[in-house]
């Protein structure tokens, strides 16, 4: 294998985790706060939609990434507001939010379908991003580095601060975390609005960059990919990066296979790998109950402070 | 104005019943508003989609065999999310299922006879509890989240669809399109009468709604179902196996929608077809909430997602309206049934009524 090769695959694998990535770094600091939200796919899409429709009609990129992320997070409180204030099934509010994303996104992206974007973005000079061997490491879309700092930052956020010690507080012993005088709804609004808006900047990612053009039901389950890793990484950030980036690596099989020539198995196998090899990883977590391989212990259970 | 809601002594069995209408109600009201605001014929929208299925006596038969499958699922489903075990990969049993019908189908290509149709229902409902057997297996033995399963599955089923009918079950005499052949007289579901579409799956789906609420609400089934679900704890200490409970509703919902899955592949489709899953798998989702996860209520819901369904095919071609405004509509039903349901154990008093008890 040349080094060509070798690069250029790394390059993909990067790529096809770092949506997933960036949507279950948002949805486990949502769950940390005690709330399962189901409609990961649904805000992906919406900010998949938002961004490439704002981004075609500005040319501007970052406003779209903005737009994309404003809109999810509306989705995102929509969701807050029929779980928190409402107090409905969690559960079903997300698969909800999920359909209602679909409908919406292609309601809204009809007259977007086909078009691409054109966007050359780099934070890096082109001497750099575009070196035969250095791009590995400076050739990508500024959203594949923002994705590595949150990743930093939602780590530390959740280990160093004091914000985020509430947060798990709230997400263990919502009760507990009430009687001491935290706010336990605003709290989770907070948290899933972050979710929503971290989905959305995912979301985007895949019309934006990775294809870059629309198409309905554009991100095809990942959003659901995104919610087992957050399983897989055993709420960690450190480890849903390491998850996102194997993730990554079984999705683009197929890709490689192809561009290999390889053809011992039907190419509709390899298409369903990343969803087998999910359900594979989350059997195997289950089978090694090791440290802390434990769910926050109030996720999906409402909450409603007895005024 | 300020609205308050204060906590109802007991549930209101009133607003249990009187919530769905409530939300297909707003869903209307709030859908207009929003399509035409987006510029559409809001109105329009609604009349196409709401009430034109329902006075158009021509459209009655599409909502039976729309509801059928819907109510099939749904069905099952509910049986699932009253023991808390939530099955949404139900898109994948059906596909799965009426996969299975249609290898009975071709194995009998060359035969005829009453017993074919029989054999490829319980194929197809064999099959369909096969597949939602890996996630109940996952969730008892390794527990696995069977939400996350299941829905993996889905895809994967798809992706199996593809394989089939591009490779070994494409029709040989098909000039290489990717379906199988035609299923001959002794494998379509017959209709009822010569001169309708209504196919006999539809009131055996209606029965088997009957059955199910029989079986729900008459059998120590039903309640163990509706203990375990409810009450957790209790039925440990009652001596009902949770396990068996997961097992059971896994394997009832994968069956039923297994069936429904041949049902739709021996009566509308008549053969095997790469655009065989339409999504009636998620929308059963919504029709067993709206439905209030009881049978009967489930044919209701059944039918009212079977209207959207037609009108908004309609609104297609009458007013333009996109066929992602259904979708919408429909998700709007389930937020709103999910929003209003505070209200079973709130009640909404006023700015004015509060103020008063205030002072």
């Amino acid at each position: 294998m040349t080094d060509a090769i070798f690069i250029s695959i790394i390059m993909t694998v990067v790529g096809a985790a770092t949506p997933i990535l960036l949507a279950a770094l948002g949805e486990l600091i949502v769950e940390k706060s005690g709330v399962l939200n189901l409609g990961v796919e649904g805000m992906m899409l919406i900010g998949a939609v938002t961004g490439f429709a704002v981004t075609s009609v500005t040319g501007v990129p970052l406003i779209g990434v903005l737009c994309a992320s404003i809109a999810a997070t509306c989705a995102a409180l929509l969701f807050g507001y029929l779980t928190l204030t409402l107090t409905s099934n969690q559960v079903a509010t997300g698969l909800a939010l999920t359909i209602f994303g679909i409908g919406l996104s292609s309601l809204a992206g009809e007259g977007y379908v086909g078009k691409t974007v054109d966007i050359y973005a780099s934070i890096f000079p082109a001497g750099l991003a575009e070196h035969p061997f250095l791009r590995v490491i400076f050739g990508y879309s500024p959203i594949v580095y923002f994705s590595l700092f949150m990743t930093f930052a939602v780590a530390w956020f959740l280990k160093r601060t004091r914000a985020g010690l509430i947060l798990r507080a709230v997400g263990e012993s919502a009760g507990s975390a009430h009687s001491i005088g935290y706010s336990v709804t605003g709290v989770r609004y907070a948290a899933v609005a972050f979710g929503g808006a971290m989905a959305g900047v995912g979301g985007c990612y895949y019309s934006m960059v990775l294809t870059p053009m629309w198409a309905e039901e554009l991100t095809a389950g990942r959003g659901w990919i995104a919610l087992a890793l957050v399983v897989f990484s055993a709420w960690r950030p450190w480890r849903l990066l390491l998850g996102a980036y194997l993730f990554g690596a079984v999705m683009t099989f197929e890709l490689h296979a192809k561009a290999a020539g390889f053809s011992l198995v039907a190419p509709e196998f390899l298409a369903a790998m990343p969803y087998i090899a999910t359900i594979a990883v989350l059997a195997l977590i289950s089978l090694r109950k090791s440290v802390g391989a434990k769910a926050p212990a109030c996720l999906g259970q409402p909450f409603k402070a007895s005024t | 104005m300020l609205i308050e809601l204060t906590k109802r002594k007991e549930p209101s069995r009133q607003m249990l019943y009187l919530t769905p209408v409530i939300a297909v109600v707003l869903t209307m009201i709030t859908g207009g508003i929003i399509f035409t605001a987006l510029g559409y014929n809001g109105a329009g929208a609604v009349w196409e989609i709401f009430i034109k299925p329902v006075i158009d006596t021509e459209k009655w038969q599409d909502l039976g065999v729309k509801a059928a499958p819907l109510i099939l699922i749904g069905v099952g489903l509910s049986i699932g999310f009253r023991a808390n075990v939530w099955n949404i990969g139900a898109e994948g049993q059906y596909v799965v299922g009426g996969l299975a019908g249609t290898g009975v189908a071709l194995l009998t290509w060359e035969m005829e006879g009453w017993w074919i149709l029989p054999l490829m229902c319980i194929g197809g409902a064999a099959g369909g509890a096969a597949y939602a057997a890996i996630p109940a297996f996952l969730r008892t033995k390794l527990k696995v989240n069977e939400i996350l399963s299941s829905l993996m599955l889905t895809y994967v089923s798809v992706q199996l669809l593809y394989y089939l009918m591009r490779g070994p079950w494409k029709d040989p005499e098909g000039f290489n399109f990717p379906q199988t052949r035609l299923f001959n007289d002794s494998q379509i579901l017959p209709t009822l009468t010569e001169d309708t579409i209504i196919h006999l799956g539809v009131p055996l789906a209606f029965l088997i709604a009957l059955a199910a609420w029989f079986v729900m609400s008459k059998t120590v089934f039903g309640f163990q179902v509706r203990v375990v679900g409810a009450a957790p704890h209790a039925a440990r200490y009652g001596g009902f196996d949770e396990n068996r409970t997961i097992w059971l509703a896994l394997l009832l919902g994968g069956g039923l929608a297994g069936l429904a899955g041949t049902f739709e592949a021996a009566g509308p489709f008549g053969q095997m077809v790469p655009q065989f899953p339409t999504g009636y798998g998620f929308t059963a989702i919504i029709v067993a909430f709206l439905g209030r996860l009881h049978p009967l209520g489930i044919i209701g819901g059944g039918i009212i997602l079977a209207i959207s369904y037609v009108g908004g095919e309609g609104a297609q071609t009458t007013i333009g309206l996109p066929n992602a405004a259904t979708g919408i509509f429909q998700a709007m039903m389930l937020f709103f049934l999910l929003a209003t349901d505070i209200l079973i154990n709130y009640r909404l008093k006023f700015g004015a009524a509060s103020a008063e008890a205030a002072q």
